[in-house]
C-alpha cells in the first residue's frame, strides 16, 4: 500500500519555540489515520505545514505523492480541509461558505450536501456571525464531508459538538472508510478509538508512538472500581493490575487494558455489586509512559519504552 | 463599578504606543505648526492681509472654516488647523471606544472577563474613560505649549479645551455605535458617517455667505469647536454644547447596554441565503462580496465630497479677482495658474489623500483575513496565495481609481453647471483626480510590502498615510526641504487641473508601485501563513 502522506524529521520553529521536533507520520492511502496528542503538542502545525502554509525549518514532507510546500495548488484539488476553530465571515451565509469552498474546490456532491446538513441540522441561512463553535464547525465540515476528493484533513474536528452531533459525524466517517484516506487529530483518544484504523502519537513536536490501536493496548490502563458480595480474593497477584486500593468490600484499581479480561473474572469470583470502569484517558497515558523520558531521550527511546 | 479601574488599567496597558503615537502626534503636528505660523505670519501686516483675503473667501470657508482673529498666531491657527486637527481627535476617540468595546465583544474576549466580577456597565466606562482621558491630555497638553510659546492663556486653553471636545462627543458617538451593530467595522462605520456629516455640515454653513443657512454649523461638533472662538473672544460657554452633547449620548449608550445581550446587537440580524450565488465560486468573487461594501462607501463618499469642494469653486474666482496676497496663500498649498484651477488642484490633492485611507483599507483587509484564520480555509483549497492577494489587490488599485473619478464626477458636475459647460468640467476634473492613481498605488504597494514581509507590522501603513499627509499638507508651511517632500509621492503629481501633465512621474510612480508589488509577492512566496 503506498502512502498518503510521509513525514519524516520534521521540525519547525517560531522564534525561541520549537514546535515541531523531528516528527515522523506515515498515513497510508485508504486508511482513517488517528493524530493524537495533547494540546499545543504540534498537531495544527504539522497539518498546517502539510497544507503548505508553513514553511518547514528542516525535515521532508510529502502528500499525496507531491511536495505541499511547491505544488500547493495542484495537491489542495485533491483534499479537503476542516481547521480546529473555524472562523466564518459575518456576513455571508453558512450555506453561500459551504458553497464557496466546495466550489474554489472543484465541486460538491450535491445530495450529500443536502443530506449532510439534514444530518447535522444545520440552518444554512444564518450568517457567519449568528453561528456558534459548534456550528461554525459543522458548516466546514459538511463542506469538506461534501467534497469529492481523496484526503480528507480534519483538524479536532468535533471540537464544540455536542455528543449527537459527534456520532452524526462518526457514522458520515465510517461511510467514508475505504474511499478516502482521512488525518483526524484529536487530543480526545475515545473518538480516535472508534474510527481510527491506525494512531500516531505526538508530544512535544515528536512522534512518541506508532501504530494500531491494538499494538497500542499495552499502554492504556483502564481504572476499575466495583462493590463486592463476598471478600476481594485474588487481584492482588494478577498481572497487570496496579494500585490496588482494598477498603473492605470496596476495590479500586488500575489494570493493562489488555489484562482487563482476567481481572475483571477475578472480580466477578467474589460477586459483584456495584462495577464502574473508565476508560483510559490520553492524559494519563502521557503522564504514565513519557513524562520523564521524552524531554530527556525522544522519539526512539520513548517507543522502546 | 465594579472592575472599572482593573479595565482601565487593561486597556491602558494594551494601547500604551497607540495612546502615546495619537497624543505625541497630534499635540506635535499641532505645536509645530503653530510655531512655523509664527516665522510665516510673525508680522501683523501679514496677519492683516490674510483677514482681508482669507477669511472671507467660500472656498476657505468650506475648507477651513472662517478666519475669526487673525490679530494673534493662535487666531491663525484655530483657523488653519483647527478643523482638521480636531477631526483627527473626533477619529481617535470613536476607533478607541469601539476597540475597547464591541472588537473586544465580536473577539470574544469580552465574554472572558464579562463572566469575572466585573459590572455590566465596566467595559464601556472603562473604554470611554480611556478615550476621554486621551483626548483631554491633548488638549491641556495642546493648551499648555500655546501658552509656553508666548499665546494668551484664556486663548490657548480655548482652543485646547476645544479640541478635546470634539473628542469627547465622538467618544460618546462611539459608545453609542458601539451598541447598534454585532461588528465593529460596521460601528466605525456608523461613527465615521457621523463625523463625516459634521464636517459637511459645517463645511456648508461656514461657506453659506450671510443670507444662506449659517446655522447648519450650529449642528455640528466641528462646528462647536469653531463657534468656541478661542483666540477671538474665547467664548467658553460654547463648550456646553459638547459635554451636553457627550452626557445624553453616554446616557443613550449604557440604555442600550442593559436592553441587549454580550455579543448581540440592537439592528437585527436577518437570515440570508441557503445557497451561494454563481459569482461567489472563486477567490475573486470573494474578494468582490469582501470588498464591495467598502468601495460602494467610499464611492459615495468621495462624490458627496467632490459636490461640497466643487460647489465652492466659483467663490474663488469672484472673491480673488485682483488679489494678489491671497494668490500667494493658494499657490502655497500647491499649483499655478488660474486662481480657480489652483483650487480645484488643491481639492483633488486632498481627495486623493482621502482615496489613500480607502486603498490602505482594502489592502489590510487580507490581514484581517489573516488573523482571524479566514484565509486558511481558502488557502487550503487550490486558490494559491498570489490569487487570493492579486484578487483582493485589484479591489485596492481598480478602486482607487473609481472612488477619484466619483470625486471628479462630483465636483466636475456642480462646478461644470455653474460655469455651463458640465461635460468638459466632468472630463477636466475626472482626469485630473485620475492624474493621482499612481500615487495612490505607491500606498498600496508599501502597504503590501509591509503585510507580505513584516506582516506584524501591517498597521504601520496608517502612518505611511500621515506620514505623507504631513509632508504634503503642511510640508510648505513647516519649511521642510525639498528633499523632505520628495519622499511623498503625491509630490510628484502634477498640480492638476492647470499645470501641464507629464508622463514622466506618472510612469515613474507606476513602476515603483509595481515594484513594490512585486517585492511584496516574492515575499509572500516565502512566508508563513497564519
Amino acid at each position: 500500500m503506498t502512502a498518503a502522506i510521509s513525514v519524516s524529521g520534521l521540525v519547525k520553529t517560531f522564534g525561541p519555540t520549537r514546535a515541531l521536533d523531528g516528527l515522523e507520520l506515515t498515513v497510508r492511502e485508504g486508511e482513517v489515520h488517528g493524530f493524537l496528542g495533547p494540546n499545543g503538542s504540534g498537531k495544527s502545525t504539522t497539518i498546517r505545514v502539510l497544507l503548505g502554509l508553513l514553511r518547514a525549518d528542516a525535515g521532508s514532507a510529502s502528500l499525496l505523492g507531491g511536495d505541499p510546500w511547491r505544488d500547493t495548488a495542484a495537491l489542495h484539488r485533491r483534499l479537503a480541509y476542516v481547521p480546529g476553530d473555524v472562523s466564518l465571515w459575518p456576513n455571508l451565509t453558512g450555506g453561500e461558505v459551504i458553497d464557496l469552498l466546495g466550489r474554489l474546490r472543484g465541486g460538491l456532491n450535491e445530495q450529500r450536501r443536502a443530506e449532510l446538513l439534514e444530518r447535522f441540522e444545520l440552518d444554512p441561512r444564518k450568517k457567519g456571525r449568528a453561528y456558534s463553535k459548534g456550528n461554525r464547525q459543522k458548516v466546514a465540515l459538511v463542506a469538506a464531508l461534501a467534497s469529492d476528493v481523496e484526503l480528507l484533513i480534519l483538524d479536532e474536528p468535533t471540537s464544540g459538538l455536542d455528543p449527537l452531533m459527534e456520532a452524526v459525524f462518526q457514522e458520515a466517517v465510517n461511510e467514508l472508510r475505504g474511499k478516502r484516506t482521512v488525518l483526524l487529530s484529536s487530543h480526545i483518544l475515545a473518538e480516535v478509538e472508534a474510527l481510527c484504523d491506525r494512531v500516531s502519537i505526538i508530544r512535544n513536536g515528536r512522534t512518541v508512538e506508532t501504530g494500531t490501536l491494538g499494538d497500542l493496548r499495552h499502554l492504556t490502563r483502564t481504572s476499575v472500581s466495583a462493590e463486592l458480595v463476598g471478600a476481594p480474593n485474588g487481584l492482588a497477584g494478577l498481572p497487570g493490575v496496579h494500585d490496588l486500593e482494598v477498603a473492605g468490600r470496596r476495590v479500586k484499581f488500575e489494570v493493562d487494558t489488555d489484562h482487563l479480561d482476567t481481572a475483571l473474572r477475578a472480580l466477578v469470583g467474589s460477586g459483584v455489586r456495584t462495577l464502574t470502569s473508565q476508560p483510559p484517558t490520553l492524559e494519563e497515558l502521557f503522564l504514565r509512559h513519557y513524562e520523564d523520558e521524552v524531554p530527556a531521550g525522544g522519539a526512539k527511546e520513548a517507543m522502546s519504552s | 463599578m465594579t472592575g472599572l479601574g482593573s479595565l482601565v488599567r487593561l486597556a491602558l496597558r494594551r494601547d500604551r504606543l497607540l495612546l502615546a503615537v495619537w497624543i505625541i502626534g497630534l499635540v506635535g503636528i499641532t505645536l509645530s505648526t503653530a510655531s512655523s505660523m509664527e516665522q510665516l505670519y510673525g508680522g501683523a501686516e501679514a496677519r492683516q492681509q490674510l483677514t482681508a483675503t482669507a477669511g472671507a473667501n467660500p472656498a476657505f470657508l468650506a475648507m477651513l472654516g472662517p478666519l475669526y482673529d487673525a490679530s494673534t498666531i493662535g487666531g491663525v491657527l484655530a483657523w488653519r488647523w483647527g478643523v482638521f486637527g480636531s477631526l483627527l481627535v473626533g477619529l481617535m476617540s470613536m476607533f478607541l471606544v469601539t476597540r475597547h468595546t464591541r472588537a473586544e465583544e465580536e473577539s470574544g474576549r469580552l465574554e472572558l472577563i464579562g463572566s469575572a466580577v466585573v459590572s455590566r456597565h465596566a467595559p464601556l466606562a472603562a473604554a470611554v474613560v480611556v478615550a476621554l482621558l486621551a483626548s483631554t491630555v491633548i488638549g491641556l497638553l495642546v493648551a499648555l505649549g500655546l501658552t509656553g510659546m508666548g499665546q494668551s492663556a484664556a486663548g490657548s486653553f480655548a482652543f485646547g479645551l476645544a479640541f478635546a471636545s470634539v473628542g469627547w462627543v465622538f467618544t460618546g458617538v462611539g459608545a453609542v455605535s458601539a451598541q447598534l451593530s454585532e461588528s465593529a467595522r460596521t460601528a466605525n462605520s456608523i461613527s465615521g458617517a457621523v463625523l463625516g456629516v459634521a464636517y459637511l455640515l459645517r463645511a456648508v454653513g461656514d461657506a453659506a455667505g450671510d443670507e444662506g443657512p449659517t446655522w447648519l454649523g450650529w449642528l455640528s461638533p466641528l462646528g462647536w469647536f469653531q463657534q468656541a472662538r478661542a483666540f477671538a473672544g474665547d467664548r467658553y460657554w460654547v463648550l456646553l454644547l459638547p459635554v451636553a452633547l457627550f452626557a445624553v449620548l453616554l446616557v443613550a449608550a449604557s440604555t442600550l447596554v442593559t436592553k441587549r445581550d454580550i455579543g448581540g446587537g440592537l439592528l437585527p440580524t436577518r437570515l440570508g441565503p441557503a445557497r451561494a450565488p454563481g459569482s461567489l465560486s472563486s477567490a475573486f468573487g470573494l474578494a468582490w462580496r469582501l470588498q464591495r461594501g467598502m468601495l460602494i462607501g467610499w464611492t459615495l463618499s468621495l462624490l458627496v465630497l467632490g459636490v461640497v469642494y466643487g460647489s465652492v469653486a466659483g467663490g474663488v474666482e469672484e472673491m480673488l479677482n485682483g488679489n494678489p496676497a491671497l494668490e500667494k496663500i493658494i499657490s502655497q498649498m500647491g499649483g499655478a495658474g488660474a486662481i480657480v484651477d489652483v483650487y480645484l488642484a488643491s481639492i483633488v490633492g486632498i481627495i486623493a489623500l482621502f482615496s489613500a485611507i480607502y486603498v490602505v483599507q482594502a489592502t489590510l483587509r487580507l490581514r484581517t483575513e489573516e488573523t482571524e484564520f479566514r484565509a486558511e480555509p481558502v488557502l487550503a483549497t487550490p486558490v494559491s496565495r498570489f490569487a487570493w492577494v492579486g484578487s483582493h489587490l485589484l479591489f485596492a488599485t481598480v478602486g482607487t481609481a473609481v472612488v477619484l473619478a466619483a470625486a471628479g464626477v462630483g465636483a466636475g458636475v456642480v462646478h461644470g453647471v455653474r460655469v455651463g459647460d458640465v461635460g468638459g468640467q466632468v472630463v477636466r476634473l475626472v482626469g485630473a483626480a485620475l492624474t493621482h492613481v499612481p500615487a495612490v498605488w505607491v500606498v498600496a504597494g508599501l502597504a503590501l510590502v509591509l503585510f507580505a514581509l513584516v506582516p506584524k507590522l501591517s498597521s504601520a501603513s496608517w502612518a505611511v498615510i500621515v506620514v505623507f499627509l504631513v509632508l504634503g499638507q503642511l510640508g510648505p508651511l513647516l519649511q521642510l526641504d525639498q528633499w523632505a517632500m520628495d519622499l511623498s509621492p503625491f509630490t510628484h503629481i502634477p498640480k492638476v487641473p492647470g499645470a501641464d501633465v507629464t508622463a514622466a512621474p506618472l510612469l515613474w510612480l507606476t513602476l515603483v508601485a509595481a515594484g513594490l508589488v512585486a517585492v511584496g509577492f516574492a515575499g509572500l512566496r516565502r512566508r508563513d501563513v497564519g
